[in-house]
């Protein structure tokens, strides 16, 4: 799990164009949206992408998109629980 | 200060070729959005608002080779040819001047199979003016304005402007674009689109439908060639907040407003609404027009009928409202059904006769850009 | 005598592989690569706005011009931001982003259009970024020309000046198509507000410094 976590991370800067940060300096259970990282709609629609095209993972409800996306943990557990990482 | 008239115009979509058939349609609460299924323009099916293109293949052909244009430019042409058809004035000569507005041209040529047809400059969206100012000799080389889904708007604006100043006697405003493999998807990864025909300012509206056509709007100094309709001053305004959600205060075009409302000094008796049917959209639009005090002037959105057409919409829509202003009509939201928006904005909900003497355009798009415009009689 | 109302302050022109401000190199790098080129830009400078790294390569040109344009300005000490104005143009629209977006829809059996580069397939977003940078509300317009026009796009902006639609206004062109790229910004104030400009605001020394050799 934590490779995974690990792998996300830096999966997240790359597809978001967090240039400027480093991976060891995002909290796995903090919020990525309103705080955190303060990410927003489009980034919320890459990592939508980013769960697609590399862990072929879709998504049903906007709702379950937002549980699913809070965190780099729960994005984890999200892709471990679909066997897919 | 000199008055700017509207002589003329056309609108070309799903609902007809000329702005009494899309009128019609309209009033009957017919809406173009269809459900399609085109591998050619989406993987998966889709609903849009889609030009009948044997029709305009056809029409066109009454102007010239189809074969050697492409279909936005033979939209394009029709809707001047129409419009031009319907004035007496001469557009020859450097008084005249041709606007264009739209947010992609002739994007369908970057997709495969078509590249080799024709030529690389087709891509550019000043090769494309200056083909329709050859095609129609206008003298002056014309003005492009591609500002995203305000480009309509924006255009109207310029012109009455140019006119109002002197710059120019006739202002020809054409906008056009047309749904394209390149745009459907942009939207889909935006997952902003609603599964049906969009729902503006409904409280169970998912998204908006995508649309393609084509509007002209012919603008004269001259009121000898010109009904009673005028063009009076618009403005734009940034947000300055994000380039792709509206501002949460709507703040950008509540400005817009206010400066047109200011400078025209006229009271609003309609509004015509940008209303996309996207959640953020409507409800920015109903803060801003309550910001302005406008909450009790009744305002539709034309797009459940005509999808947003992106760099056609200000131009095509106002082609509507001012026909609505002319004869003191006021067209139902189609696709609207229970409001939805948090401020209680007066949502036109069916087809009524109402004594006009202004109407307010507004507009708003990617960027942050924000527009309004007034017309009165 | 007459006074000419409105005065270029200053300008800056990106081009090859030079930043020019007001009639002085700033800058020059020995980058090989345009995205190197600008992310070098954007580090000499120390510049601080992480939202930088996800502009596309045509709202990188504009935000870096625009931002070395208003390095010694606080426009907001004189202006209300709604009187502040952004009037661009270029002839390749948002091609290059266009050409990217195209890309990733080209394979359907790998078809992954992404939001972050769709939402830049539009010219006028990067008088977005520069408003968003600036906090910038004033009247903006994006304009497509085959070649830089100093005289439209001077009648157009010195109608809205003119007016006061707008009292300050950002203009010029910015182009980015392939490897090929410029951007050259002027800022336009009123003359009563600030005699000491560069240049009067007309076609002529738009087109003088538009052609500055860089």
């Amino acid at each position: 799990m934590e490779q995974l976590i690990a792998q996300l991370k830096h999966e997240i800067i790359e597809v978001l164009n967090l240039t400027e940060l480093a991976p060891e300096s995002i909290d796995e259970n903090a919020p990525l949206f309103v705080e955190g990282l303060g990410l927003d709609s489009i980034d919320a629609l890459e990592l939508i992408v980013l769960l697609e095209k590399k862990y072929g993972l879709k998504f049903g409800t906007a709702d379950e998109g937002k549980k699913i996306l809070y965190s780099v943990r729960t994005m984890a557990e999200f892709i471990r629980n679909n066997n897919k990482g | 200060m000199k008055e700017v008239y509207i002589a003329s115009d056309n609108i070309i979509t799903s609902l007809g070729f000329n702005t009494d058939r899309n009128i019609e349609n309209m009033l009957s609460g017919t809406t173009g959005i269809r459900y399609w299924e085109d591998g050619r323009l989406s993987p998966e099916p889709f609903w849009a608002s889609l030009v009948d293109t044997e029709e305009l293949t056809g029409r066109f052909s009454a102007f010239n080779d189809p074969d050697k244009f492409t279909r936005f430019e033979q939209m394009a042409i029709c809707s001047i040819e129409d419009a031009l058809s319907n004035t007496d004035i001469d557009i020859a000569g450097d008084r005249t001047l041709f606007i264009l507005a739209t947010t992609k041209g002739n994007i369908s040529l970057l997709g495969d199979g078509q590249s080799n047809l024709f030529k690389q400059e087709q891509l550019y969206l000043w090769y494309t003016a200056r083909l329709l100012q050859q095609y129609f000799n206008f003298r002056q080389r014309p003005y492009v304005v591609s500002n995203a889904c305000i480009s309509g708007v924006l255009a109207i604006a310029a012109g009455a402007r140019m006119i109002r100043s002197g710059n120019y006697d006739h202002v020809v405003v054409t906008g056009v674009d047309i749904v394209t493999e390149f745009v459907l998807s942009g939207f889909n990864s935006f997952r902003s689109l609603e599964s049906g025909p969009c729902k503006p300012f409904d409280k169970i509206r998912q998204g908006l439908s995508l649309g393609e056509g084509a509007g002209t709007i012919i603008l004269t100094g001259n009121p000898l060639s010109a009904g009673d309709i005028r063009a009076g001053h618009g403005f734009s305004s940034n947000d300055a907040n994000h380039i792709s959600g509206p501002s949460r205060t709507g703040e950008g075009l509540y400005i817009a407003i206010r400066n047109t409302l200011e400078k025209n000094d006229l009271p609003v008796d309609y509004i015509s609404a940008h209303g996309t049917a996207t959640p953020y959209n409507d409800e920015m639009e109903s803060v801003a027009i309550t910001r302005a005090g406008l909450q009790e002037v009744p305002v539709n959105s034309f797009k459940g009928f005509w999808g947003h057409t992106l760099g056609a919409a200000g131009v095509i829509e106002s082609v509507a409202a001012t026909y609505s202003l002319a004869n003191n009509l006021l067209i139902k939201t189609q696709g609207f059904e229970t409001p939805g928006v948090t401020n209680p904005i007066h949502v036109i909900d069916e087809n009524a006769k109402k004594e006009m003497k202004t109407c307010l355009k507004i507009a708003s798009g990617f960027g942050g850009c924000n527009a309004a415009l007034l017309f009165y009689k | 005598m007459m006074v000419d109302p409105f005065v270029i302050t200053d300008f800056c022109i990106i081009r090859q592989n030079r930043v020019v401000k007001n009639g002085t190199t700033l800058f020059e790098s020995g980058e090989t690569t345009v995205a190197g080129f600008m992310t070098a830009i954007y580090r000499h400078f120390d510049i601080s706005y992480p939202k930088f790294h996800k502009m596309d390569n045509l709202s990188k040109l504009g935000f870096l011009a625009a931002e070395l344009l208003l390095s010694h300005r606080n426009l907001k000490e004189r202006y209300k931001g709604d009187k502040v104005g952004v009037i661009l143009s270029n002839a390749a629209s948002s091609m290059d982003t266009d050409r990217n977006h195209q890309q990733s829809i080209s394979n359907r059996l790998d078809y992954f259009p992404s939001p972050s580069v769709f939402v830049y397939t539009l010219a006028n977003i990067v008088i977005g970024e520069i408003c968003i940078r600036h906090g910038l509300l004033g009247e903006s317009t994006f304009f497509i020309e085959e070649s830089f026009n100093p005289g439209r796009m001077h009648q157009y902006v010195y109608q809205l000046l003119e007016e006061e639609v707008i009292q300050c206004c950002i203009t010029g062109w910015v182009e980015f198509d392939s490897s090929r790229f410029e951007a050259v910004l002027y800022l336009v104030q009123k003359s009563d507000i600030h005699p000491d400009g560069i240049a009067i605001f007309e076609p002529a020394k738009m087109n003088e410094i538009y052609l500055q050799r860089t």
